[in-house]
């Protein structure tokens, strides 16, 4: 019943209890805040930095040099494009080096639109983090996949960055993370800061046990045979519903795959639930002209073509500098549910 | 027509009207001095003995990059004095224990004088695939050997400023929890050019942080030009070593091209990391003899003061060595730097096999990638 902070908050003490994380840090990640989010609320190794984006990830690799495990934050995405050649570097070392030193680095980040964010607290980055070579990306769609996939990011032994999306940081699961309580209320006793005096305060963290949502691994989380939706982070939960309105009301159902991993992503769960129905709809967020999307759908084309029954499409954010403030704005550039379920309808009813 | 990376083209037989000067020779002296500074003459020898062969390297590579053996050369003909005095200073080794070396692209010098062969370095200049830093990958000069914490070198100006206070923490840490082992200090070197980049004031800021300062040598070398532009053009007339200042950093600013200042000025400073677990600002005053880079030609700027060349006088002066010797010693380094050549050349290039090698350590938790890149997911 953990929220995605939650979820992040006891895997990092999951790492420092039992993988060897041996810093947490980034723009108030430590005491007193526990970061903007709470998602390192109580932790051992969490500490604050200056404001200094590029001194954060180049302080990570230096640690990752010398043999330690860091897992690093910046604090928006959207304030992150001051450190893309430092990312770029992170991702080119071992290649660089020949395998001389491998990049044991987690960068994590709030990703995406949904808080009101306006301009600046709204960016999706995950087309900007599939151009890396040598990262990992993975974004998870919920608190137990967030759980796994940051367990997964701790122990590659390569640089991953976990895009957490914003609006989800604070959904609640159905699933229990394993040790988790069952009762949500206890589990925020034992481990959410109060929110006046925190001195003194100490988690009292639950028995967690291991749970690896392996990297490159999707999840097919409907399954139908009207078409494929391949989806990711906040526009998910949307897609699954869309396609659960639509099986209820209309009898057509849909394969909604989580991809879960952006890079490297679930090339054989795509093309074998493309094989099965031969329609395709890409959904996410992010702004549309170079579009990660895009190389999906470059895919899906290059190698389905024949087995395509109408045209492959996608649904992305609009090409527009940012995010405005006012609700009129997002929901105009962004993809919402009803937009998905539109589009839904349209790739199923269309004429082959 | 004399050898344009030698000596000046004014004069004949340098080698011997310098030794002329100082004839009779005097009797051998105990300490070459500078100031108040002094080197025994064992030291300044091998100072001596490994500025010339970083010199020999150095313009072994210029020629190969003019010969097509090379394409791209970049390196510190003119820095060989602080290299030197840098290298030999080093606490090599491994691990958090020893110093962490983030260098940039002129440091043929330090790396030489630490050990390594001279062939480990003409193998990344002619792009091959033994070139144990890169596998052929990198420009000459971008060195990365885990054995003794050289991180890789690469080109982006001043990032390794960034990384430092990393390294330079474990070593903190380190050092607290094993008094043992709390001499290990984060070395990092950038030209002055680089100091307008952030991360330089990142490195003043991370590792100043009260109660949490960082044994990190921040080196500076002036050679006064970023590629083409003259350092008074685009910074204050202000030393570099000044924006230590507001941090409460110690600094200092020394001759470079005096390799008695150089060896005195990196020991205080090393030190001082050492003993204080704190960090310290040097700025080291060169030359830069051969431009920029192959980019800008690579011809020698006979208006750059000469630190091999008066180093080799104060010897002779000195009576510390003869021209007898000092021609021993240039033609050994440069036969040295000759064989390099010759066995990197018979050796082989990297392959079309070799394009994705290295990129992903294996991992347990990928089932894409669990060995290493092989490209796209699933392609066939």
């Amino acid at each position: 019943m953990a929220n995605m902070a939650q979820a992040v908050r006891m895997a990092l003490h999951f790492g420092e209890k039992h993988l060897g994380v041996t810093d947490v840090f980034g723009e108030d990640v430590g005491p007193p805040l526990g970061g903007v989010f709470t998602a390192t609320q109580g932790l051992r190794t969490a500490w604050n930095t200056p404001l200094d984006e590029r001194g954060i990830i180049g302080t990570a690799m230096g640690i990752a040099y010398a043999g330690g495990r860091p897992v690093c934050e910046i604090q928006f995405c959207d304030y992150a494009f001051n450190v893309l050649d430092m990312f770029k570097i992170a991702g080119n070392q071992r290649w660089a080096s020949g395998g001389g030193y491998d990049m044991p680095l987690v960068v994590m980040t709030p990703n995406g639109a949904g808080i009101r964010g306006s301009l600046y607290h709204s960016h999706s980055f995950e087309s900007w983090a599939s151009r890396l070579p040598g990262w990992k990306v993975v974004m998870p769609s919920n608190a137990l996949d967030a759980y796994g996939l940051m367990l997964a990011a701790i122990k590659d032994p390569n640089p991953v960055l976990v895009l957490l999306p914003k609006a989800l940081l604070r959904a609640k699961d159905t699933r229990l993370i394993p040790g988790e309580p069952a009762d949500a209320d206890e589990l925020s006793r034992m481990i959410d800061a109060p929110v006046n005096d925190r001195v003194g305060w100490e988690p009292n963290w639950p028995n967690l046990e291991d749970h690896t949502v392996k990297i490159g691994s999707a999840e097919l989380v409907r399954e139908g045979t009207f078409g494929t939706v391949i989806s990711y982070g906040r526009p998910l939960p949307l897609c699954a519903q869309a396609a659960d309105e639509l099986a209820a009301q209309h009898y057509r159902t849909f394969d909604v795959i989580d991809l879960r991993s952006i890079f490297p992503y679930d090339w054989g769960m795509i093309s074998r639930s493309v094989l099965k129905t031969g329609r395709v709809l890409i959904v996410n967020e992010d702004t549309e002209v170079t579009n990660f999307g895009e190389h999906l759908l470059r895919r899906v084309v290059d190698e389905h073509f024949y087995d395509l029954s109408v045209r492959p499409r996608t649904l992305m954010g609009k090409h527009v500098p940012g995010i405005g403030m006012n609700q009129n704005y997002e929901v105009n550039s962004v993809p919402q549910l009803g937009d998905i379920r539109t589009a839904l309808w349209d790739l199923a009813t269309e004429a082959a | 027509m004399p050898d344009a990376n030698e000596d000046p083209p004014d004069i004949e037989d340098a080698l011997l009207r310098r030794g002329a000067r100082s004839t009779p020779y005097p009797a051998a002296p105990s300490a070459i001095r500078s100031g108040r500074d002094t080197l025994s003459v064992e030291v300044a020898l091998t100072v001596f003995r490994q500025m010339l062969r970083t010199r020999a390297i150095e313009e072994r590579s210029i020629k190969m990059s003019k010969s097509g053996e090379a394409y791209f050369w970049i390196g510190g003909p003119g820095e060989e004095a602080f290299n030197v005095c840098l290298g030999l200073q080093i606490n090599k080794g491994h691990g958090p224990a020893h110093d962490y070396l983030h260098l940039h692209y002129r440091n043929a010098g330090i790396m030489l004088t630490m050990g390594m062969p001279m062939i480990d370095h003409t193998r990344q200049l002619a792009m091959r695939w033994t070139d144990r830093h890169s596998r052929g990958r990198n420009f000459v000069g971008h060195y990365s050997i885990p054995e003794w914490n050289v991180i890789p070198v690469t080109s982006v100006i001043e990032v390794q400023f960034a990384m430092a206070p990393g390294t330079a923490l474990v070593q903190k840490r380190h050092g607290q929890k094993n008094p043992t082992e709390n001499e290990g200090i984060t070395v990092v070197v950038g030209g002055e050019a680089g100091t307008a980049e952030g991360d330089f004031e990142s490195c003043l800021n991370w590792t100043t942080r009260p109660g949490q300062e960082l044994p990190v040598l921040m080196l500076v070398t002036n050679n006064r030009y970023g590629i083409s532009t003259d350092l008074d053009t685009v910074h204050t007339h202000r030393p570099i070593a000044d924006r230590a200042i507001p941090y409460g950093m110690r600094y200092e600013t020394i001759d470079g091209n005096d390799p008695v200042a150089t060896w005195h000025g990196i020991d205080r400073a090393m030190r001082y990391c050492r003993r204080e677990r704190k960090p310290f600002l040097l700025e080291t005053m060169v030359s830069r003899l051969h431009g920029h880079s192959s980019s800008s030609g690579a011809q020698r700027n006979w208006n750059e003061a000469d630190s091999l060349a008066a180093f080799e006088q104060k010897l002779i002066d000195a009576g510390a060595i003869d021209t007898n010797a000092v021609r021993a010693l240039k033609d050994e380094a440069k036969a040295e730097a000759d064989r390099a050549v010759v066995e990197t050349m018979k050796e082989p290039e990297p392959t079309r096999e070799d394009v994705y090698a290295f990129t992903y350590a294996e991992s347990a938790v990928d089932t894409i990638y669990p060995k290493d890149f092989t490209g796209l997911p699933g392609a066939r």
